[in-house]
């Protein structure tokens, strides 16, 4: 543990960091500042560049791997280059992972001490070298103490870590970063997703404590409430840019959020009227879905046969998982009437035979075969949950493909919805994000559902297609009177294309409000300070 | 360093293999060796051991790799040869009958053995690889307690247990060989053998592009994608493992009477290793291959085989055939798992 050498000097120094990967520029100059004594919090919706700024901080190979970086990075003064991770932390960057980076075959004080143990000299290491000296337990179980009692965790430093409670984890992580000596910077990554309340608060009070101590802290995290509680300063980016710096003392959870998510350009929606006795297309009752980083705890909506309902929130609240559950890509329970009928929950097939349909988020893992070509990708879902474009055979799993209905309904799929391609038989690979995103929307399509479920439509396109792939879903609304819920980060494109907002808060429904409510009352639904309104 | 495209396509190892044996075949045209014999010879051994290659390509498809667990389906082939042996069936109806035995055997044990793989995900290879090697001595003990009596296939002094190998003369004794044999230029083609080969080639061909077929290999190429469309990609690697399982029953059928003997004990435990071996030098990968790897494969390897001993013979006065072998057959199979490795 280091003294302060002189309250608040400039811990660490990013100037201008610009990052682009495949001339997509997801860093767009950034420059942030963290001194001594004071906890810096970075806060951004997914997308918004923080973790390519922290695996650039850390020196992550994925950055070399693509180009590396422009601009500068100043460690105590002193600039610096990381090739490595191991290099920044040799250069005195402690970080507290999100996921445990502990052996839990191994003691506490063993994990605290690991690679860093204090040794004595002995016969072996005399001839052969430092590397054969013996570990000297007594001083390391001392250290280890001394590490644990400044993050107040009482636990005896000699037990195994595997069996501890995950609160612990947390704190030992912590504990092994403050005990390395030359610990300049300490950054925090979304630390508090794994713990309990109270453990996060008392996670909350040792970051102070710390920080009281000299030490410098970047800190992570979607939880706005945690960051009022101990930030000095705070950053907001969002799209690579720092969007704004608002002082901890003068500003509100509602406020950040609204930076982070941004304000409409321009409300453009024609809002039009669903009266609440339309016949709901789908009525979702109680559903709770256990998706990581997304759970949702209690989710009770009606979706009017007709209409565009967003969903929107801030990451980590639960929003993407209504989808998710619905369609029985991770556990749901709950009750779903769809159609007049009771529908089976965690049975994807059900869903694209009932008329479900879904556009994921995660485009390359869930919503496209990227090696294969673009019209087999459209063609696939309708293909294997409907036996379409096959040939007639006695036998059903052995069916034929039919090639040429295939290509035919691609053409049709390539030439509406205006996806720029060199041929249907084009690797999907090889598409532009935007491109890419209008095939899975094609693929949807294909399936002819009464509703469509469209995850982050325009998450990692170009601005200019963004409007495109919105423009898509909107002639799909009206011009196929397909039902969709659209889930976004976006706030404003939700206000752009949507008939109502869900806002989701903690696995809840916060709030529905009509597109032209105003920011204020979006932001206050984001952090979860209005009662159910609209 | 980069390549012309059309050379990194062909891919390198593939490249040396090739210009291997147009090397031993231009020492053949040098040494003036029976030229036509050779390349006849290789044209046999293409067809006797094509199907066997074959039966890897669906597993490929499937998401579970190399199939090491080969000899599984050429045991329940071996089961059904020497039944229509024991039986004494001849001809055409002799190969019949074992490859239908075979194939009845080989749906369950390939069933049972997707199951197996499923539980063991990730390490399909090497769970493949010692399934195989159980089998095969598991087997042994089998060949030696089955209650076979027809006097030709069991032990002559105790008239107990079947003989390690047993001759196919007057039998089904190249059967298919000779079905359709014709002389090209002096070359002689085994017809019979290769148009069922092929035929099989365009059945497998055919499967992945039904509906089935689709699947199976969309659920290789994302687990995830797969389950948002309706897939389990468990009944899928299920699948694939069943068809690779009895194309290699088949194939066992088909390379015995090409070879003329039904080898029994030991002799299915290395056989998976060649034929790993043939379509990766085709070109094919741990997760992609094409019915063309197949056949550029089998014809490279098996005629480096074919010609490498008589001309190493005549030049050094020694046998490398069997070193070479080795040396291509292993560094092949190292080489494409540490492609895999990196992607």
């Amino acid at each position: 543990m280091t003294p302060p050498i002189a309250a608040g000097d400039p811990a660490l120094e990013l100037r201008s960091i610009i990052k682009e990967y495949d001339a997509n520029r997801v860093l767009k100059g950034v420059s942030l500042s963290v001194r001594e004594g004071e906890i810096h919090a970075l806060v951004g919706e997914n997308g918004a560049g923080k973790s390519t700024l922290m695996n650039i901080l850390f020196g992550m190979p994925v950055i070399w791997e693509t180009g590396g970086y422009e601009g500068e990075i100043l460690l105590g003064g002193k600039p610096v280059t990381f090739h490595s991770p191991a290099a920044a932390m040799e250069a005195g960057i402690g970080m507290v992972h999100q996921e445990f980076m502990l052996l839990p075959g191994f003691r506490v004080a063993e994990n605290i001490k690991l690679n860093r143990e204090p040794t004595l000299p002995n016969a072996a290491s005399r001839v052969l070298g430092a590397k054969l000296e013996s570990v000297d337990v007594p001083k390391m179980r001392a250290d280890a103490r001394r590490a644990l009692d400044s993050v107040g965790l009482g636990i005896d430093e000699w037990v195994p870590v595997a069996g501890l409670p995950v609160g612990h984890m947390q704190f030992i992580e912590i504990a092994r970063e403050v005990d390395k000596a030359n610990l300049k910077l300490l950054i925090f990554d979304e630390p508090t997703a794994v713990l309990t309340e109270t453990d996060a608060e008392k996670l909350l009070a040792i970051m102070r404590d710390l920080a009281k101590k000299g030490h410098a802290i970047l800190f992570i995290t979607h939880r706005l409430d945690e960051v009022l509680a101990v930030a000095d300063r705070i950053t907001v980016l969002r799209d690579g840019e720092v969007v704004g710096t608002p002082d901890p003392k003068a500003t509100t959870v509602a406020r950040i959020a609204e930076l982070m998510v941004g304000r409409p350009a321009a409300v453009t929606a024609q809002r039009r009227f669903f009266a609440p006795s339309t016949e709901p297309v789908i009525a979702v009752e109680h559903l709770k879905v256990d998706m990581p980083g997304e759970r949702v705890d209690d989710v009770s909506l009606a979706v009017r046969q007709g209409e565009i309902l967003g969903i929107g929130g801030l990451a980590g609240h639960g929003k993407l998982g209504i989808a998710n559950g619905i369609m029985g890509l991770y556990p749901a329970w709950g009750r779903v009437i769809f159609g007049e009928k009771l529908y089976p929950l965690n049975e994807p097939r059900q869903a694209l035979e009932r008329g479900l349909a879904f556009v994921s988020e995660d485009r390359r893992g869930v919503g496209l075969l990227p090696e294969e070509s673009i019209e087999l990708n459209i063609a696939l879902s309708a293909l294997e949950a409907q036996g379409r474009f096959l040939h007639p055979f006695p036998l059903q799993p052995l069916r034929l493909l039919n090639h040429g209905a295939m290509r035919a309904h691609a053409l049709e799929m390539i030439r509406s919805l205006d996806i720029r391609t060199t041929g249907p038989a084009q690797q999907v690979r090889r598409l532009s994000g935007g491109n890419q995103q209008k095939v899975c929307v094609a693929r949807a399509m294909t399936l002819q559902p009464r509703l469509l479920f469209v995850s982050e439509p325009t998450r990692g396109i170009d601005v200019g297609a963004k409007e495109l792939v919105l423009e898509v879903l909107r002639r799909l609304n009206r011009d196929k009177d397909v039902t969709l819920v659209v889930t976004s980060s976006e706030l404003a494109e939700l206000r752009a294309i949507c008939d109502r907002v869900a806002i989701v808060y903690r696995g809840k429904i916060a709030a529905i409000l009509p597109p032209d409510a105003p920011d204020a009352a979006f932001g206050l639904a984001m952090a979860g300070e209005s009662a159910q309104a609209a | 360093m980069k390549l012309p495209t059309f050379l990194r396509e062909f891919g390198i190892p593939r490249l040396l293999i090739a210009v291997f044996l147009a090397v031993l075949f231009a020492v053949a045209v040098a040494t003036h060796m029976d030229l036509r014999g050779l390349i006849s010879d290789s044209i046999v051994r293409v067809g006797r051991n094509g199907i066997l290659v074959l039966a890897l390509l669906p597993a490929i498809q499937g998401g579970i790799g190399l199939n090491f667990g080969l000899p599984l389906g050429i045991i329940c082939g071996l089961v059904g040869a020497v039944i229509s042996l024991n039986a004494g069936v001849q001809g055409i109806a002799g190969i019949g009958m074992a490859t239908g035995i075979g194939i009845a055997l080989a749906i369950p044990a390939g069933a049972g053995y997707g199951w197996l793989l499923n539980r063991t995900r990730g390490q399909e290879m090497m769970v493949g690889t010692y399934l195989g090697f159980a089998i095969v001595s598991m087997m042994s003990v089998f060949w030696l307690l089955a209650p076979f009596t027809n006097p030709t296939l069991v032990w002559a002094i105790g008239g107990r247990g079947l003989r390690t190998t047993l001759s196919l003369g007057g039998i089904y004794d190249k059967v298919l060989d000779r079905w359709l044999e014709f002389t090209v230029a002096g070359v002689r083609v085994p017809g019979g053998t290769l148009v069922v080969f092929l035929g099989l080639c365009f059945l497998v061909w055919l499967f992945f592009r039904t509906r089935m077929g689709i699947t199976i290999a969309a659920a290789r190429s994302s687990t995830r994608f797969a389950r948002a469309a309706g897939i389990s990609d468990e009944r899928t690697r299920v699948q694939a493992t069943i068809l690779s399982t009895v194309l290699s029953a088949i194939g066992i059928v088909v390379f015995s009477q090409s070879y003329g003997f039904v080898q029994l004990y030991t002799a299915p435990l290395l056989m998976a290793f060649p034929a790993i071996a043939c379509i990766l030098i085709g070109g094919a990968s741990v997760t992609r291959a094409t019915i063309g790897h197949v056949l550029v494969g089998t014809f490279l390897f098996q005629s480096i085989l074919t010609v490498a001993l008589p001309v190493t013979s005549q030049v050094i006065q020694g046998d490398i055939s069997e070193t070479a072998r080795l040396i291509i057959q292993n560094g092949m199979i190292l080489y494409a798992l540490t492609r895999t490795a990196r992607t």
